[in-house]
């Protein structure tokens, strides 16, 4: 069965991002204020599994393997 | 000492490194293309400077991922000596060669200029040609340098005595205004469990002639070849 999953990938908090940091003068240069920014990125996988779980699992070790290196990431995974 | 050099698509300090290897220390070595695998044992494996795979998704996150690396991982348990220079220091990094990660400069432009390190460590095969404390000047070339280790393996490190350079000012001083990167701690050299693999965002093969204006990188290798000579 076809699954399509969503895997999102965050610097862990509290984690310099200097890229967002950049983006957030810059809105605030176009004159609009701007508390917080946080920049993720974000993965839609369609794969193959035969239930939600298995595609869950499947995701969470592209995540572990690639995706995300656990020194600075988080991520989270939604099955669609 | 015959050492191979590791071509990935997109690395460029390959030849660099060939070339200090073989015609500035007298020693061997084969560039060896990563699909080809390793077909020999070698006394050394450089991983070398470039940007492999276009720093896609992380600096050295996809060479990482290659089934040489596998090769490689085996080799360095063996006690294979393994440098990763530069981009070849963030794939060992994601590769699991070494702890941490070498993720984007506190200020995040590319950076390109000489640099001063003091060096740490004068035991391993890497840096025994060094005196402690000693300082050396090596081109530093890299967006994604800046060193992130969690604190408790950093105490470990420390403890170990695993971290071979610091970036440093002219006289040694250890300070943030020296830290080019933002790294922890200033570290910009990190040594494995046995000292048999040493990654480094400095490059040494830029720096080990004296018409290149610093030769303080040629110890890097001529340790390297001693150390093999003697074992």
């Amino acid at each position: 069965m076809k699954f399509e999953v969503v895997i999102t990938i965050s610097l862990k908090e509290g984690m310099l991002n200097p890229e967002a940091e950049a983006i957030q003068r810059a809105i605030a240069h176009l004159g609009f204020g701007v508390d917080h920014l946080r920049k993720r990125d974000q993965y839609r996988i369609t794969l193959d599994a035969v239930d939600k779980q298995e595609a869950e699992k499947i995701a969470g070790s592209i995540c572990e393997r690639l995706l995300a290196n656990p020194v600075i990431h988080t991520y989270e995974i939604e099955v669609i | 000492m015959r050492a191979a050099v590791i071509q990935f698509g997109g690395s460029n300090c390959d030849r660099d490194v060939v070339h200090v290897i073989e015609e500035v220390c007298g020693a061997d070595a084969d560039l060896v293309w990563y699909k080809d695998g390793l077909n020999r044992a070698y006394d050394a494996i450089v991983l070398p400077g470039g940007f492999s795979y276009g720093d896609y998704l992380r600096a050295g996150a996809i060479a990482a991922r290659t089934p040489i690396m596998a090769d490689i991982i085996r080799a360095a348990e063996k006690g294979c000596l393994v440098l990763g220079i530069c981009n070849g220091a963030q794939i060992a990094a994601e590769s699991g060669l070494i702890p941490g990660v070498f993720t984007i400069n506190a200020y995040p432009k590319f950076l390109c200029k000489p640099a001063y390190l003091r060096v740490e460590n004068t035991t391993s095969p890497f840096t025994r040609l060094y005196s402690e404390g000693e300082v050396v000047r090596f081109p530093i070339a890299h967006k994604e340098g800046r060193y992130i280790i969690p604190a408790e393996e950093l105490k470990r490190l420390e403890k170990e005595k695993r971290i071979a350079f610091r970036f440093c000012d002219e006289a040694g001083n250890v300070t943030a205004s020296s830290n080019p990167n933002g790294a922890t701690g200033n570290i910009t050299g990190v040594l494995s469990e046995k000292e048999n693999v040493l990654v480094m965002m400095p490059h040494p093969e830029r720096a080990a002639e004296e018409i290149l204006g610093s030769a303080d990188g040629k110890k890097i290798f001529d340790s390297m070849i001693a150390y093999v000579e003697e074992s």
